[in-house]
């Protein structure tokens, strides 16, 4: 008879320990000021569009959420052409777009948040140091396969990839017409695929051979590798911010009319120096040099 | 006093259901996750289809199974004679004093964590067979050299164990009746020992084909089917590791998926490595 109670009052303490931390949290997390108090700005607002502003856009929202944890910034995705659309039929209160805008959709009104380049890298001691896009494409897509084809030494070309899902690859298949509506993307099946940034930097630095890309940010200041040129543009900042370099493209955010409220909080926050600093944290260009 | 015998009786047993259930539910999600896809595509394009473009919502595993299975092949060709040979030594021949430095050589060689052999491999092996055959380097053989050197410690440990289990008397009748020691090892004793080295091989199997970031960090991962040992592959587990990151929806769902492939080899390699006879000489 004693057994069990001690049993019962042993399950008893654990099940009131487990009920207490599990309240504990929720307790904390109860709203505590007014609309307008120390907490910030309060409301929700809905962002859809671009996959590749999607990730950064939720980082930016953390930021903005930790100063404002009244605020709640739903983001989707869907693809430019719906943020785009959505943004233009106010369906939601901030579109996000990875292109630039057509001119008949230039009634939106527009922010630059950042400017995502992608630098196409080479090991130092390939004698190439500048390729077109056209090259590019036909390396890309299996046409060219020695580095002889495009006035280099000879030797079989070793194209490193990003894993599909990673958006250094969305961008730059997109930007170098190596994915094709009708036909998708077409990377060349035997590309050596890597799963990171720092992997690719690795396997270009150590093959002679090898063509590779990534975020501009992530390999300027790597001597390792060797950026090239696009179209006879050195990957710079300059030719990036004017626009000539061609592997770029800005993410904007757009709003139907001039916003206000939480919309108007979060973009001010953006493009804020603390916005900002995300936006560089994370290997984009910031919105203005 | 009984009291107290009983709580701990309990805390054993549930300790030993905690285990249990982590293998069910571990199964249930991932079975759960990735059926969808699976019954979708159909279980035989799935298996057999020779194109893996998940953004575009092409799932075929083949190049990976035959990924998975010629690296694994690969590193059982380079590993087996040396581990079995590592053994034999061990077992039979070595002085206490040699074996005194062998034994923990080995144990520290399965100590060193995977992404340790992967970093090892793209720093040496991969220029090396660049350098040798003047090609990509990752490929099939820098997997199979990596992955024969980490199932080594598996091999060598469960096979001398299964050397050392033979009754004295076999290897006394053997030399009594005139064999040399030699004769003795390769006649009387290895044969009496080869279930459990064949245990040991299976085991290796599996620590190969489960092996994920050194295997990642040096094969190149393109998901096509290899035409040679020099040929860049990608494995089931590669496939998993280096997609998952950025992964949503079917794609994600596809790569649990490609779990459950891994689960029904694992699975199998287990039922096989069971199905062993345990005793030495039957």
């Amino acid at each position: 008879m004693r057994n069990k109670k001690t049993l019962a009052s042993i399950c008893a303490a654990v099940l009131l320990i487990g009920a207490l931390t599990g309240c504990a949290p929720a307790e904390t997390k109860e709203p505590t000021g007014n609309e307008t108090g120390t907490d910030g700005v309060s409301g929700r607002i809905t962002v859809n569009g671009s996959t590749s502003v999607q990730p950064l856009a939720e980082e930016l929202a953390k930021a903005f959420k930790d100063k404002n944890p009244n605020a709640t910034i739903d983001i989707q995705g869907g693809g430019s052409g719906v943020g785009i659309k959505s943004a233009a039929d106010g369906v939601v209160d901030i579109g996000m777009s990875s292109r630039d805008l057509k001119p008949e959709e230039k009634s939106l009104k527009e922010f630059k948040i950042a400017v995502d380049g992608i630098a196409v890298i080479v090991n130092p001691a390939n004698e190439i140091q500048g390729l077109s896009m056209e090259q590019i494409f036909k390396i890309y897509t299996g046409e060219i396969t020695d580095w002889k084809e495009v006035g280099g030494k000879e030797g079989r070309i070793t194209v490193v990839t990003r894993e599909e899902g990673s958006g250094t690859r969305g961008a730059f298949i997109e930007l170098t017409k190596v994915e094709s509506k009708s036909e998708g993307d077409r990377t060349v099946a035997s590309a050596i695929t890597q799963g990171s940034t720092g992997a690719v930097i690795t396997t270009v630095a150590g093959d002679p051979n090898a063509i590779g890309y990534a975020s501009f940010g992530s390999v300027k200041e790597n001597t390792d590798i060797k950026l090239i040129s696009v179209d006879g543009k050195a990957c710079t900042e300059e030719n990036i911010y004017a626009g000539e370099y061609k592997i770029s493209r800005p993410f904007l955010m757009l709003t139907q009319a001039e916003p206000t409220g939480l919309a108007k909080a979060f973009l001010d926050f953006i493009l804020s120096e603390e916005g900002q600093t995300v936006v560089s944290g994370h290997n984009y260009l910031k919105a203005v040099k | 006093m009984k009291a107290y015998e009983r709580v701990i009786q309990l805390v054993l047993f549930i300790s030993a259901i905690i285990a249990v259930l982590g293998v069910i539910l571990i199964s249930y999600f991932i079975i759960s996750e990735g059926y969808p896809v699976i019954r979708k595509v159909g279980l035989l394009d799935f298996l057999s289809g020779i194109r893996w473009a998940p953004t575009q919502g092409v799932y075929g595993v083949y190049p990976m199974i035959a990924g998975s299975l010629l690296v694994t092949i690969g590193a059982l060709v380079l590993g087996v004679p040396i581990g079995i040979g590592c053994a034999i030594f061990l077992a039979e021949l070595a002085k206490p004093r040699i074996a005194g430095i062998l034994k923990p050589g080995i144990e520290l060689l399965a100590g060193i964590p995977s992404v340790i052999y992967g970093l090892y491999g793209l720093a040496v092996i991969v220029p090396f067979i660049r350098k040798v055959f003047n090609n990509q380097g990752f490929s099939v053989l820098a997997g199979s050299i990596v992955l024969a050197v980490m199932i080594l410690p598996t091999i060598i440990n469960v096979s001398e164990s299964a050397i050392r289990s033979v009754p004295k008397d076999y290897k006394e009748a053997s030399l009594s009746l005139g064999s040399s020691h030699w004769q003795s090892i390769k006649n009387v004793i290895v044969p009496a020992a080869r279930s459990g080295i064949t245990a040991a091989v299976i085991l290796g199997m599996g620590r190969a084909i489960g092996e994920t970031m050194a295997v990642i960090m040096i094969v190149g991962n393109s998901p096509l089917v290899p035409e040679s040992i020099l040929s860049p592959v990608r494995t089931l587990t590669g496939n998993i590791g280096i997609e998952m990151g950025y992964a949503g929806g079917e794609h994600q769902k596809a790569l649990f998926a490609t779990g459950i492939v891994l689960f029904v080899f694992i699975m199998m390699l287990n039922i096989a490595a069971n199905l062993i006879p345990k005793k030495a000489g039957e």
